[in-house]
């Protein structure tokens, strides 16, 4: 390393990197995100392969017949859930009961720590039933499970119907060697919470639940099954899991394959494939469907009942039938058999998926990018943050604490705030948030009287340095764990992190501070969201809706152990406010 | 059967006229119909003789007993041999207690006469040579999986040794059980499956069930009521059930022929006792038996008083005109709900990550006013490293102190943890037993193969005297005399229950095995080119090279030298 231990040359590099530094911070900038972009460009991805040696192939044979039953069985369900309005739970269990199942309760009950307005529920009360197909000779320590979420109104009742069909179908075949668990949740995904938590015995939420009766071991793998419509035109498949957890990529490339042996079409994010990717619009078609998949992962939500799943190292997807105005229709017992098929190659399984990637980005159903791809985007974007690397400690201090009111407040000061003005729990705890938000941008006046003297030119060099590395840190960080956020925050954050000094023109960069600031994401990422899905909103609609995201990401993480908004409230913002504070340096 | 008898007393004048060879084998089988529309079936097959394989004393000459045990039994000194092989899990819950009761996987536990110096060592060879016998890995017993209980497996023939230091315990919850594990067991029986009952055996219907379990038992017991002489017992088990919707095609009917694919036509020649057994108690009101028998019996199993339909093979008639029989049983009753066993046991793991985890055991005592004592033993490998001080045991919610623990710490890579406790079970009531751990990281030699599959721990067990149903009944609408009603009598009032609890699979932090390569070419490149350098900077002093002297100064410098001045 002659040109680091040499001092003139080492300086020469230095003079040049110094001088050359704002051209290199936009050249990087544009790089990583055109390397981004070109994730989506087919040549450049790479094809799907089973990695898993036990699913190799998909040779077995798929005999499910009586798809028809099924569907009545589901108009049976429909008719008795109307009749209780909820969960016809006697039924269920006389039903599993007779399929020859060992058929089990739970119950389960949770206030929610303000009301959810887009559900309509605050105090939650549910029972899930399960029954569990015992493998003959197997000793009870694998499973495999089939749930079916028991949602208000018309929905899904077919997906019961065949989960039951499945069940009676499944229960005179001899070739299991797991237990399969058939599991119809109440209030879904919070009856899916309880079960998890009931079948771990652990309590991450401060549910109340009943203790589960039976088990059967630990589970392998599990599948979601949505369907509203006795036919339909396609099969979606839904991946991305809380804290965009994601299941193992052979669960996906399990369903592709059979999709495409049974020939039924499959899409992911509701898109389907095209084969022209020399095109702009097939091109575009990519990165629209890419995009989705990175903004739902970044949202940290579980997008489907499979998304609790994965916390407890479970591979689980949700399988969503979908039915548009396409001439093609799929009938249930295909489906039925789409779902034997990938069952009985699950049932073949002797160590749980593990062989092939966790880390991916979907394209399309058929190409993935994996993490050695998509990081260089990442890595592109962070190297900007590098070379602009503890006076500085009061503003630290204090940009936390706004960033812990902005975490406790709009809970604690729900009741008060309804007292005080004319708005609705949910309102309240929103705008108490967009308040303690919008009050911290008043900070850098009040840091500087707690400070001793006056802001030196020294000063605000080692603030930037210290915010730079801990942007640094934590984008780094959370990219590894959710590269989908971690990346979004990047776009905004960088570049604000890169220009801001006090010499800076102040109300012109103010201005841009706040459009790149982690609230005004979330706003453009909803416009964008809605554009992405071809359903874009009015201002005002999607204003409302970004309160309603806001309102959405708190109760994920109090119900399911969210932690995008922790995330975003205990350290992402604080590290924004840092650099609100050196603009305003004095 | 007269021919088979004038044999059996022919046979000994002829090879050895001395002693009359004292040996008996006796077959039989149980069929009950289970509560859940499933059929339980279960074979025992009992070989006596009244020998001494100790005390150096040769034995050469075998006729029932087969020869391979009784080598085996006087080679390492064995005073008592228990070995199950069991495929499926008894689910107490749809099927009540089983006659003989075994874990998953292969269990094997075994005392030792007195005289055995190194028991240890006994023990290896022994397991290596039962491994050979069976054709299963036993082999794969060692230290690590090998416990000695000092309560719970007390002897079962006479003998009053109970020094537990001549007793080993091993499980192997992995252990899958096949054909070729039935065909060397079937080769013990004196007639093969040649004739008797054991033409049943098929293994393509025993392994086309729910459940499957093959013993072997080997004690010593009573010859008489006194005493005086012992004899060896060999009582050989083989227990199935067959699942109603796989192969009975949902309809309630059962026949040997569906079961076994094969009818009797006669009993084992050398057998002096053959006979089936049709548990029949709830008849008629759920099902139906053909051909009808008048021979009636009665017995006390498992603290309940059943009545038994008897098919004595040894008689010709028995077969009927088409001399062959087919038991033929018709099921009525709709599938019944779940029962409540007395005793019922489960256990899981609870948490998830893979860092620390808690082994939860219930325990269900479903009698309505009485408590009983049970004896709970675990045996956890060491790569689970039990936090002893978490252990909890609860009833109804408050602290259930055991009158009695045993705790052996395990040693890694030595010998695994060894608990037994004495709990009081209240009447009524869920008792919740649990422990925390840690997994351990293990070395990378160490993984077995497959290691995403998970590591086995072996089933608890839970050792009981269980109040029988009988004595609660208490207006018995029964035939009985008054005078014999009031006072339980002791048999009946309890009787000895042991419940397997299912193993578990846990998942041990597990390294990717094909990350090695690309972890070595990442840390070499790094060590070489990141830490190299800056090892470089950090440790070299740096100086600013003087421009060279002009010839002036080196000149003066050489006179400078030559002076022993310092330079300029």
């Amino acid at each position: 390393m002659g040109l680091l231990s040499d001092p003139n040359r080492r300086r020469a590099l230095i003079n040049l990197l110094t001088r050359l530094n704002a051209p290199i911070c936009v050249v990087c900038y544009m790089a990583g995100v055109a390397w981004f972009m070109g994730l989506a460009f087919e040549p450049f991805t790479l094809r799907t392969y089973m990695s898993e040696n036990a699913m190799g192939s998909t040779m077995v044979e798929e005999r499910f017949p009586s798809g028809e039953r099924a569907v009545a069985t589901g108009r049976e369900f429909a008719a008795h859930k109307k009749k209780v309005s909820g969960m016809p739970v006697e039924w269920l269990v006389k039903t599993m009961q007779a399929r020859g199942l060992e058929v089990y309760t739970q119950r389960f009950s949770r206030t929610l720590p303000f009301p959810d307005e887009n559900k309509e529920r605050y105090m939650v009360k549910g029972t899930n039933v399960y029954g569990i197909l015992r493998a003959p000779r197997a000793p009870r320590t694998e499973a495999l499970v089939l749930s079916a979420p028991c949602t208000p109104g018309d929905n899904n009742n077919q997906a019961v119907g065949l989960l039951l069909g499945l069940a009676q179908y499944f229960r005179n075949q001899i070739y299991w060697a797991k237990d399969i668990i058939f599991l119809v949740n109440d209030h879904d995904l919070i009856g899916m919470q309880a079960w998890l938590e009931g079948y771990h015995h652990t309590n991450t939420t401060g549910m109340d639940w009943s203790p589960l009766q039976g088990r059967g071991g630990s589970i392998q793998a599990a599948l979601s099954l949505e369907l509203s419509s006795d036919v339909v035109t396609s099969m979606d498949l839904v991946l991305e899991g809380l804290n965009g957890q994601l299941p193992n990529l052979d669960l996906a490339n399990l369903f592709y394959a059979f999709c495409q042996k049974i020939g039924v079409l499959c899409t992911i994010q509701g898109k389907l494939q095209r084969n022209d990717w020399d095109s702009v619009s097939g091109y575009s078609h990519a990165v629209q469907t890419m995009m989705l998949m990175v903004m739902k992962q970044a949202s940290g939500r579980p997008w489907g009942d499979h998304g609790l799943f994965l916390r407890y190292h479970i591979e689980a997807a949700t399988i969503k039938g979908i039915n548009s105005f396409r001439q093609y229709k799929t009938d249930a017992t295909t489906i039925g058999r789409l779902l034997e098929g990938m069952y009985r190659k699950l049932n073949n399984l002797l160590e749980r998926l593990h062989q092939s990637y966790f880390f991916y980005l979907m394209p399309s159903l058929s190409h993935f990018v994996s993490i050695g791809y998509y990081m260089p985007a990442f890595g592109l974007l962070a190297v900007i943050l590098l070379p602009g690397v503890l006076s500085v400690l009061t503003p630290l201090v204090i940009s936390h604490l706004t960033g812990a009111a902005l975490y406790m407040l709009p809970i604690r000061f729900q009741e008060m705030a309804v007292e005080h003005f004319p708005v609705s729990e949910t309102e309240a705890v929103v705008l108490t948030a967009i308040a303690v938000y919008t009050a911290g941008l008043a900070l850098p006046h009040n840091t500087h009287r707690l400070l001793s003297g006056e802001g030196t030119e020294q000063g605000w060099r080692v603030l930037k340095l210290v915010a730079l590395l801990y942007l640094a840190v934590l984008l780094g960080c959370t990219a590894l764990i959710n590269f989908s956020l971690g990346f979004i925050l990047a776009l905004t954050l960088v570049p604000a992190a890169a220009f801001v000094t006090p010499h800076v023109p102040k109300v012109l960069s103010a201005f841009v501070l706040v459009i790149l600031s982690p609230a005004c994401t979330l706003l453009f990422s909803v416009f964008f969201f809605q554009e992405l899905q071809e359903m874009p909103v009015s201002f005002l609609d999607g204003w409302l809706l970004y309160l309603s995201v806001i309102s959405q990401g708190i109760l994920d993480h109090f119900l399911y152990g969210s932690l995008v908004y922790p995330l975003i409230a205990l350290l992402v913002y604080p590290c924004w406010l840092l650099f609100w504070n050196i603009l305003f340096w004095k | 059967k007269q021919n088979a008898a004038a044999q059996k007393q022919a046979e000994p004048a002829v090879l050895q006229p001395t002693p009359q060879p004292k040996d008996d084998f006796q077959e039989e089988l149980v069929v009950r119909p289970l509560h859940s529309g499933d059929i339980y079936a279960s074979f025992q097959f009992r070989t006596l003789w009244e020998t001494d394989f100790m005390r150096g004393n040769k034995v050469s000459h075998y006729r029932l007993f087969p020869k391979s045990l009784g080598q085996v039994i006087s080679k390492f000194s064995v005073r008592e041999l228990h070995i199950s092989f069991t495929q499926g899990y008894w689910r107490t819950m749809q099927w009540g207690q089983p006659y003989l009761p075994s874990p998953p996987g292969a269990e094997l536990w075994v005392w030792f006469q007195d005289s055995v110096t190194d028991v240890d060592a006994t023990w290896k060879e022994l397991t290596n040579v039962l491994s050979g016998i069976f054709c299963a890995s036993l082999n794969f017993i060692d230290s690590t999986n090998t416990v000695q209980p000092s309560a719970s497996f007390k002897p079962l023939g006479i003998g009053n040794v109970t020094d537990h230091r001549f007793l080993r315990y091993a499980t192997l919850p992995r252990e899958i059980v096949c054909t070729e594990n039935l065909t060397p067991w079937k080769k013990l029986l004196p007639c093969g499956s040649k004739a008797g009952l054991a033409v049943l055996l098929k293994s393509e219907k025993l392994f086309h069930s729910s459940f499957h379990s093959q013993a072997v038992h080997i004690r010593p017991v009573c010859q008489d009521w006194q005493c005086k002489t012992t004899s060896w017992e060999l009582r050989q088990t083989l227990n199935v059930v067959f699942d109603l919707h796989n192969s009975g095609q949902g309809k309630r009917e059962w026949s040997l022929f569906k079961m076994f694919s094969r009818t009797l036509t006669e009993a084992c020649p050398l057998a002096s006792s053959s006979k089936i057994y049709i548990d029949i108690t709830d008849n008629p009101e759920q099902f139906e038996l053909s051909p009808a028998t008048s021979l009636l019996s009665q017995a006390m199993v498992l603290g309940d008083r059943r009545t038994f339909s008897v098919y004595d093979l040894t008689q010709q008639d028995t077969f009927g005109s088409v001399r062959s029989l087919n038991l033929l049983i018709r099921w009525k009753s709709t599938e019944g709900d779940m029962l409540r066993p007395l005793l019922h046991a489960e256990r899981y793991v609870a948490g998830y990550g893979l860092q620390t985890g808690e082994i939860h055991t219930l325990m269900y005592n479903h009698h309505p006013y009485r408590s009983f004592p049970v004896l709970l033993l675990d045996s956890v490998p060491w790569y689970l490293r039990l936090y002893i001080h978490t252990l909890t045991v609860t009833s109804k919610g408050k602290d259930n102190k055991p009158s009695y623990i045993h705790y052996q710490p395990s040693k890694d890579r030595v010998r695994p943890h060894l608990l037994e406790m004495l709990v009081q079970l209240p009447p009524n009531s869920v008792t919740e037993v649990t422990v925390q751990f840690e997994r351990a990281l293990l070395k990378w030699t160490e993984y077995t193969p497959d290691p995403n599959h998970g590591f086995y721990v072996g089933s608890s067990v839970i050792s009981s005297l269980v109040p029988s149903t009988v004595a609660m009944d208490t207006n018995s609408t029964r035939e009985r005399p008054l005078f014999s009603s009031f006072f339980p009598c002791k048999e009946e009032s309890s009787y000895f229950v042991r419940v397997y609890t299912e193993p578990l699979l846990v998942n041990l932090p597990t390294p990717d095995f094909s990350m090695p390569y690309n972890v070595i070419c990442l840390t070499c490149t790094v060590v070489a080119v990141g830490y190299g350098s800056l090892y470089n900077l950090l440790t070299r002093s740096f100086q600013i090279e003087e421009p060279s002297p002009g010839l002036a100064k080196r000149i003066a410098n050489v006179i400078r030298k030559m002076r022993g001045v310092p330079p300029l």
